[in-house]
């Protein structure tokens, strides 16, 4: 049996290893992945907490994350092309247009 | 075999204004694929659906739905009433400006109605999960509606710059509840609360945690510094009507559940969110005011005026008392009618051609247009909060809640950045009234347009000589918290 915490803390690893991208990488793709592995993070937690507590929420929460990042994907892609309809990048250090 | 079980519809009473908000978005949608040719029938059919709304929501009985994750309380019926006024404003002023720029308006007002279901959400919760999908719910088309305007380079830059950080704040958000839920086993925010206390987590290093992502999650979603760096740009970049729109309901929503989760699932830990939301307070009205007298543009000096405006309502916030709640919702009602109708004047000096955000694009106003300019004068007094209008009130009792909560030095600084907000706000007045103008644009007044600067002139004026009873009605709705 692997104890709650070794679950916890690879959950609170993930999470930081998408902070740390979201931070650092300069491509909007990447940076939406990097936002994909803190969702994993925290599902993990709840799925994980949930089990041990024995309580269903966290699973049911768990669901809802799942469902509403595929709708996020959906939307953050379709405005990922439309940057690059009219800028021909997706960088985030070209992408400097407004500014002050 | 399965026994069937009746549904009880009895149950659904409550959710009824979303419901029927939801049913308007359909239609929205409908309208528009099937009936292309009557488009202009789709702003007035979401005034109407939302007004329907709104007295549906002003005349519900206070319940509590779904085991306790949805709430209609009178602290929801406020916040639900604001959103819901914004979003009316907002369409009045749409039609209009969208006709100027050559924005596309059929899923435009479908969108708008969605954001607002997410709101009512919002405002209504009462368990993490409620909170979440509501939040989502209000931000994904608001995401999809700043990157409308295909045609303007500025706007996909400024949606995917919104998207990213708006996605970035959910997650942190999302870490904390994690946390919330593991502590104490339960999405409830009440039961949280009871937990909390009787397990004593007072001075947990987890629940600690968690508390820091939640309060950084809220702050991004109502732009309060230091996480308030994609306001400027993606206020500045949006369509204007969507920047009012932004600038006013989902913040507007975002303080219900930020107000919501400290006060009614962590107040144990008052002691230790009331000096970190001060210092976050006082750092937004810094930041806000201070980079605001630098800007020629008058969109992105409105928006740093509406990120200093959220430090002002922060006051009321980490007071921790009923008295500042309902100061900052009395606040934000206030702020609801002023910002609007600022943003509603700039609208109005739009061209085809040209934008006109400057500073320069308002000189000699006054002689150009004397009722617009004389209309943006009360907007700005109210902003800066000079009596007799609706600001001055507003930001008295703020002021009042933070002092007798003990801030002194938080409520010196609120007064200090707002006699310095009064020289960039004061500055556009002068150029109105005392500059030459320099290009011969006439205004066009819609009779949309008319409607909804003239509900937040009445507004802005007359909560600024009659206060009473939107205060009576403010403190009445916390009685039952």
């Amino acid at each position: 049996m692997i104890p709650l915490s070794w679950y916890m803390a690879l959950a609170a690893i993930l999470f930081c290893i998408g902070v740390c991208g979201f931070l650092t990488r300069r491509n909007v793709i990447v940076m939406f992945l990097s936002i994909e592995l803190m969702l994993n993070g925290v599902n993990l937690n709840l799925v994980a907490l949930s089990h041990f507590l024995e309580s269903l929420r966290g699973q049911a929460f768990t669901f809802f994350i799942i469902t509403v990042a595929a709708a996020e994907a959906a939307i953050g892609l379709g405005i990922a092309i439309s940057l690059y309809r009219s800028r021909r990048t997706v960088h985030v250090d070209t992408i400097n247009q407004l500014k002050g | 075999m399965i026994p069937t079980v009746a549904i009880n519809w009895a149950v659904v009473e409550p959710i009824l204004p979303e419901l029927l908000l939801i049913g308007i978005g359909v239609l929205l949608i409908g309208l528009d694929i099937f009936v292309p040719r009557q488009r202009q029938v789709l702003p007035w059919l979401t005034v109407v659906g939302c007004l329907t709304t709104l007295a549906m929501v002003v005349g519900s009985r206070p319940s509590v739905a779904f085991g306790g994750m949805f709430l209609v309380d009178g602290y929801a019926i406020v916040f639900k009433s604001t959103c819901l006024a914004g979003v009316i404003l907002t369409t009045l002023m749409s039609e209009h400006f969208c006709r100027i720029i050559g924005l596309r308006q059929g899923e435009y007002y479908s969108l708008m109605v969605f954001s607002a279901v997410g709101m009512l959400m919002m405002a209504s919760a009462g368990d993490l999960m409620v909170l979440y999908l509501g939040l989502e719910l209000m931000a994904l088309p608001i995401y999809a509606l700043v990157g409308l305007h295909k045609t303007e380079q500025r706007t996909s830059e400024a949606a995917i710059k919104y998207f990213l950080m708006g996605s970035f704040a959910s997650a942190l958000l999302l870490f904390g509840m994690s946390l919330l839920y593991g502590l104490t086993g339960t999405t409830d925010i009440a039961r949280i609360a009871e937990l909390i206390a009787t397990l004593h987590l007072g001075n947990n290093p987890a629940l600690m945690a968690a508390l820091a992502l939640l309060i950084a999650g809220f702050c991004f979603k109502v732009a309060v510094a230091p996480f308030h760096l994609w306001t400027p740009d993606v206020y500045e970049g949006a369509p204007t009507v969507i920047t009012a729109f932004m600038s006013v309901s989902p913040k507007v929503a975002g303080f219900a559940i930020f107000g919501r989760l400290l006060f009614l699932g962590l107040p144990e830990l008052h002691e230790h969110w009331g000096p970190v939301l001060a210092v976050l307070a006082l750092l937004t009205m810094a930041v806000g005011n201070i980079t605001a007298l630098c800007q020629r543009s008058l969109k992105r000096m409105l928006a740093y005026s509406a990120i200093a405006h959220a430090g002002y309502a922060l006051l009321g916030l980490l007071a921790g008392t009923a008295e500042g709640l309902a100061a900052t919702m009395t606040y934000l009602i206030i702020y609801l009618f002023m910002n609007m109708g600022a943003f509603g004047i700039l609208m109005l000096l739009a061209t085809p051609d040209q934008p006109h955000e400057s500073l320069d694009d308002c000189k000699g106003l006054a002689s150009r247009h004397p009722l617009a300019a004389a209309m943006m004068l009360v907007f700005l007094f109210s902003l800066t909060g000079i009596p007799p209008t609706g600001g001055f009130i507003g930001k008295f009792y703020l002021l009042k809640a933070a002092f007798s909560a003990g801030y002194t030095l938080t409520v010196i600084g609120a007064v200090l950045f707002s006699a310095i907000s009064a020289y960039f706000y004061l500055r556009v007045v002068r150029y109105m009234y005392m500059s030459e103008s320099q290009q011969t644009i006439s205004c066009s007044f819609s009779p949309g347009m008319t409607a909804a600067l003239g509900l937040c002139l009445l507004g802005v004026l007359g909560f600024g000589f009659f206060p009473g009873p939107l205060l009576d009605w403010t403190t009445a709705a916390l009685a039952g918290m």
